[in-house]
């Protein structure tokens, strides 16, 4: 986990260009002083050389400068000619000195002005970056350098990259550059048995640059041979290819399916176990999410802990929000399941009103503390976002906790007893008004988890549980009433024929498929995939 | 006028033209057996509620069903009604109609009718409307759709509502009655449906010692033309009414004999009194 | 004659009094036409033609409330998506409406309607062909409603899917079409829906005389259909539908093939709510995905719950007061018309079983003979 968390620290370093706060405290050493001035006063046709010389004295420590100056950062103080890193970060623009590090009072746009960048000077920073890093300590920097070298390999570049093989510990990053190294033979050498032998190397290579050789090559290398080894390496490359791209579907398969399955555990317990028809059971969903953004609203700097703070929260508003649900409606409509139906659905509409009139129409945007955003690239074609891997075990978790607690707990047993008989068990001196209360509160407050799982996913708004109602239904129907496999099963193969119907139909009509699907399921299952059986069924 | 009398007499609404009734299926009793039930099983989650069930009702016999709870009768009878899906066996009403390959509603219309263990009345109707939808008639939708009642069925009505001694509460809603009442109302729904097979489940549960005994007059009454099969815990009643008696236990038959039969076979005495007696 | 004589003692019978309802609607309707025609617009009894038409909405929402009480009320089946055949009469008539713009619409297509114009299509596609002749538009304002309500009921009442779970399909249903008929590419003007209609039948949609005409066909319709429904109730076949929501497999083991009696009665409430559908079009002048929506549809049954289910004028007055109260609230203060919604959903559940027909009928008939008004519960399904 440390190893991929790393990686992913330095993937972002070269793509999303953010980290120039955490790296500019460290100041330049002085002698680079007349290059930055020379940098200053060069026009756009001769930063070129500037750079070579800046990059060749400065070592690593100008990469933030090259970092700031990529992402369009880079100013310069018209009076003194010092270069400063001008960011925004949260609506608040910093202004940073970089030659000592030190943050400086907020000048005027007037006082500053821009240093520009071209699309050439921009292929020479980034290059130059991955170059730089290549000396890196950390070898998963290095592996992710070579790769970022990969579609433009200069010869400078390669002659970095030799040299840096001579020296490198790891076997992985050896194995990467050997790769850019054998892509390079493949472009340049004239022997059509070394442009084999290249091939041969990098056979089963996922990269985008080594696909897009060997596509050249197929096509157009003057010596057959090379052309159908270079054809032959493709089709095993685009047979891994739509290999992780399924792999890549059912991973999106599988995280629809857990939010479905937050979704639908809740209603699972209340529709499944108690009989009860929640239609309020979105909007306990919606109440979620907006703890977790009011949550935030309250600690504003601690984003990355709010989490933690809001699901007990969402779990307890929730809650009692269905405790209160159940004490003052729906236990005057005990056995009268399509009057609750209509009760709660009248609640349901005022919950949403409620949160319109606190909290606006409009959506709102809950944050993602730092360690769930981002992905984990497993390799250049299949990478899978980190939130949507966190949610998913997240699920299982809760999944796997509710399903503990109705197993060994006395809540549990007591909620399953007043579920198959209540009479009974109210003569068993069970309180069954409590039980009702407290199986109500748990199946509303995973609801309220749930919300904020979701709010991690999407925006939070009024409308939020409305859109999960009918596919929790469907799924807790679908699995069969009463069983929580059932709804674990349900959801996820729910959720994976939604996504792999989706390339094929198209988002909208892979639902409506989905939908007219369990409706004819039903048909033919109406107790569901695993039916309660027996005389009490009946 | 005759003309029109004769058209008139042909749209009749409470008369099918002929051609439209489909044939009823012919009732073969030529063996006298009307009901054959045999290596009948069912199970509810590995609990066998019946098992290798043999069964054989004469035309127009009184049959009384016992056993202890769970011996299977309640599930019998759903079983010849069709409300219940049978794992193995078979099922045959006379000699050629499999039961099992029709619906409730079909086999309700064969001619079997069935009384449950609590009272099912239509509480929302009258008493009068419950027993004008049990009549024996076609039930397709278009038929009830134009049915008037005919001064016949009109007279099977009063006849049953005479049987049942509610003639004075023909217009009070079903709700209403009490719960003897309510049973007898059951019982001249069966009757007006006029079948040819009735099983009653419990008739005298809840029923006063006087009602009871009516009961007991009643089905005699009605073995030979119909043919009765009875559940029934009351012994004292099944001794008033049975010819024969069919000992179920465990999902099979366990005794059949006369009650005098029964009460003296060693298999009964042991399962009933324990293995010290 | 014979069931001219039923008529009217049916009326007397406490249940749906035909015979006041009817001459109610007609007197109405009759009154608030002559006052929008004859009266000058100065005079104070004159009714404006936004009344007429707003009186119109609500008759074409009575219908479809008839629609849904007749098989909640009296066959126990809670549709949640009823709005899908309100809305689907309603896009067929949209359909015509939309073909008799002709070449005066904004781009100028005499054979395309605009938004296909917009979305550069070259022809109509087949389901467009033959809704410009009024016949065959009202032919499919019965007809795809009529098979869709039979496929579904057929499928769900056949395999006995009742209760809670039929309510939820039914909502399914309803979803999954106004998520297809959200989609530009269905060719029924996306987002949009179909609206800017110009005439009917060669009358101008504008014009105080074709509002009034459409007003009081509405009225007439929905006068027949009460009349009618009334029939099918008071039969046998209605004892039948009864006896089916008190207890289904009782009913079942009498002979009678449940199944086929509530296909056939949703079919029946489905062709009511499609007609409703095709009769509120022309007046408000736009049909969008929105109808399809699962609250529009549970709204019907809010209106029904609180006029009172199982009885047919229970429904209507229902549909009056709920839609009266909605036009005043959302003018007064439009956020508080769901919290008002919602309120009304759990009030009337909790304390209004019978709704106000309910209500009526205790206070009258409460001391007479409590158990005649009783109405027993739904069966556990």
């Amino acid at each position: 986990m440390k190893h991929l968390l790393a990686m992913l620290g330095c993937w972002l370093g070269l793509l999303l260009v953010t980290p120039v706060v955490q790296a500019a405290n460290t100041p330049l050493p002085p002698t680079l002083e007349p290059l930055l001035e020379a940098l200053v006063d060069a026009k756009l046709s001769q930063a070129a050389p500037v750079l070579t010389r800046l990059e060749a004295e400065g070592g690593e420590a100008i990469l933030p400068l090259f970092r700031t100056m990529l992402a369009g950062d880079l100013y310069y103080i018209k009076a003194s000619k010092r270069v400063i890193a001008v960011t925004e970060m949260a609506g608040e623009e910093t202004q940073l000195d970089l030659l000592s590090g030190a943050p400086i009072d907020r000048l005027s746009k007037r006082e500053i002005s821009k240093i520009r960048v071209n699309n050439s000077l921009r292929g020479q920073l980034r290059d130059a970056i991955s170059r730089l890093q290549l000396g890196s300590v950390s070898a998963s920097v290095r592996e992710a350098a070579v790769r970022a070298l990969l579609s433009d390999l200069a010869p400078g570049t390669l002659d970095a990259i030799r040299v840096a093989r001579l020296n490198e510990g790891s076997a992985d990053v050896r194995e990467v550059m050997d790769m850019a190294l054998a892509l390079n033979r493949l472009n340049t050498a004239t022997e059509a048995a070394d442009r084999i032998e290249a091939i041969a190397q990098l056979e089963g290579s996922l990269e985008g640059p080594v696909r897009n050789a060997l596509n050249r090559i197929a096509d157009s290398d003057p010596v057959p041979q090379v052309q159908q080894a270079a054809q032959k390496a493709l089709v095993g490359i685009e047979q891994r290819v739509e290999f992780y791209a399924f792999i890549d579907q059912l991973f999106f398969g599988l995280s629809l399916g857990s939010v479905l399955l937050l979704a639908a555990i809740g209603l699972a317990i209340t529709f499944g176990v108690m009989g009860v028809i929640n239609m309020a059971h979105g909007e306990m969903i919606m109440l979620g999410a907006y703890t977790t953004y009011v949550v935030q609203l309250l600690m504003p700097n601690h984003i990355d802990y709010s989490l933690w703070v809001a699901i007990p929260m969402a779990f307890i508003v929730a809650g009692l929000a269905g405790v209160l649900l159940e004490r003052l409606v729906i236990r005057h409509l005990h056995g009268r399941p399509l009057e609750t139906l209509l009760a709660t659905f009248g609640v349901s509409l005022v919950l949403q009103q409620l949160v319109r009139t606190v909290f606006s129409p409009l959506n709102r945007q809950v944050a993602s503390p730092e360690w769930m955003s981002g992905s984990w690239e497993i390799n250049p074609v299949l990478s899978l976002t980190l939130n949507r891997l966190y949610i998913l075990a997240f699920a299982l978790l809760v999944f796997f906790a509710l399903m503990l607690l109705l197993k060994k707990s006395s809540l549990g047993l007591n909620v399953r007893a007043v579920s198959q008989n209540r009479d009974m068990a109210r003569s068993m001196g069970i309180r069954t008004g409590w039980v009702d209360a407290m199986t109500f509160g748990l199946g509303s407050g995973i609801a309220g988890i749930a919300g904020v799982a979701l709010s991690q996913l999407t925006n939070v708004g009024p409308n939020l549980g409305q859109a999960y109602i009918i596919d929790s239904f469907m799924v807790v129907v679908f699995g069969g009433v009463g069983n929580l496999w059932g709804t674990l099963v349900a959801a996820f193969s729910l959720g994976i024929a939604n996504k792999f119907l989706e390339p094929v139909t198209g988002a909208v009509l892979a639902s409506i498929l989905v939908l007219v699907f369990i409706i004819l399921f039903i048909q033919k299952r109406p107790k569901g995939l695993f039916p309660q059986k027996g005389r009490a069924a009946e | 006028m005759n003309a029109l009398d004769n058209a008139r007499e042909l749209m009749r609404p409470d008369r099918v033209w002929p051609f439209l009734v489909p044939p009823a299926p012919p009732i073969d009793v030529s063996k006298q057996v009307l009901l054959y039930v045999e290596g009948l099983s069912v199970s509810f989650d590995g609990f066998k509620a019946l098992n290798d069930l043999n069964l054989y009702i004469n035309d127009g016999e009184l049959r009384c069903l016992i056993g202890a709870n769970g011996a299977g009768k309640t599930t019998l009878m759903d079983v010849i009604t069709g409300k219940t899906q049978c794992d193995q066996g078979s099922v045959y009403f006379g000699q050629t109609l499999n039961l099992l390959e029709r619906s409730e509603p079909e086999i309700a219309q064969l001619g079997i009718g069935r009384k449950f263990q609590k009272p099912t009345v239509f509480e929302a109707h009258t008493v009068l409307d419950n027993l004008e939808m049990s009549l024996k008639t076609a039930k397709g939708i278009w038929q009830t759709l134009m049915a008037r009642l005919s001064p016949g069925e009109m007279d099977r009505i009063d006849h049953v509502l005479g049987i049942i001694g509610l003639k004075a509460q023909r217009f009070r809603l079903a709700g209403a009655l009490s719960h003897g009442q309510k049973q007898w109302l059951e019982i001249g729904m069966l009757l007006v449906a006029e079948p040819r097979l009735l099983l009653i489940d419990e008739p005298v549960a809840g029923m006063t010692a006087e009602e009871t005994e009516r009961t007991a007059e009643l089905l005699t009454s009605l073995a030979g033309e119909h043919t009765v099969v009875v559940v029934e815990h009351d012994m004292e009643f099944v001794r008033s009414i049975a010819r024969t008696v069919t000992v179920l236990h465990q999902g099979s038959v366990l005794a059949e004999g006369t009650m005098e039969q029964v009460q003296n076979n060693r298999d009964v005495i042991e399962v009933y009194l324990g293995e010290d007696a | 004659m014979n069931w001219l004589t039923q008529l009217f003692a049916a009326g007397r019978t406490p249940g749906n009094r035909v015979l006041p309802f009817v001459t109610v609607l007609f007197a109405v309707t009759a009154l608030a036409s002559m006052a929008n025609l004859l009266l000058p617009e100065t005079s104070p009894l004159h009714v404006s033609t936004y009344t007429i038409t707003l009186l119109g909405k609500y008759l074409s929402y009575a219908m479809l409330a008839l629609a849904v009480d007749v098989i909640w009320g009296y066959c126990g089946i809670l549709s949640l998506g009823h709005g899908a055949f309100f809305a689907l009469g309603g896009y067929a008539m949209g359909m015509y409406l939309m073909r008799q713009i002709g070449d005066r619409s904004v781009y100028g297509n005499p054979d395309l309607p605009d938004f296909m114009v917009f979305l550069n299509w070259d022809s109509l596609p087949w389901y467009w062909l033959g809704m410009d002749q009024f016949w065959f538009a009202m032919l499919m304002v019965l007809l795809v409603p009529g098979v869709l309500a039979f496929v579904f009921g057929w499928l769900a009442f056949r395999s006995r899917v009742t209760g809670v779970y039929l309510s939820i399909m039914t909502q399914a249903l309803t979803y999954a079409l106004m998520l297809a008929f959200f989609r530009n590419e269905m060719g029924f003007g996306g987002n949009n829906g179909l609206t800017d209609f110009k005439e009917i039948l060669g009358f101008d949609l504008q014009s105080d005389a074709t509002r009034v005409a459409l007003f009081a066909i509405t009225a007439l319709l929905l006068g027949l259909i009460y009349v009618v429904s009334h029939l099918i109730l008071k039969s046998r076949m209605g004892k039948v539908i009864v006896a089916i929501r008190d207890g289904e497999s009782r009913t079942r083991f009498l002979g009678y093939r449940t199944d086929r009696y509530k296909v056939w009665l949703f079919v029946y409430s489905a062709l009511i709510a499609a007609i409703a559908g095709a009769m509120y079009v022309p007046q408000v002048g736009i049909i969008n995905p929105g109808e399809f929506s699962p609250l529009n549809s549970i709204e019907v049954v809010v209106w029904v719950a609180v006029g009172g289910r199982g009885t047919l004028y229970g429904a209507v007055i229902g549909v009056l007061l709920v839609n009266y109260a909605k036009t005043r609230f959302t003018a007064i203060m439009p956020e508080g018309w769901l919290f008002a919604l919602g309120l009304l959903f759990v009030l009337v559940t909790l304390y209004l079983p019978k709704g106000l027909a309910g209500l009526w009928g205790q206070l009258t008939a409460g001391r007479q003979r409590k158990a005649d008004t009783a109405l027993p519960q739904e069966a556990h399904p």
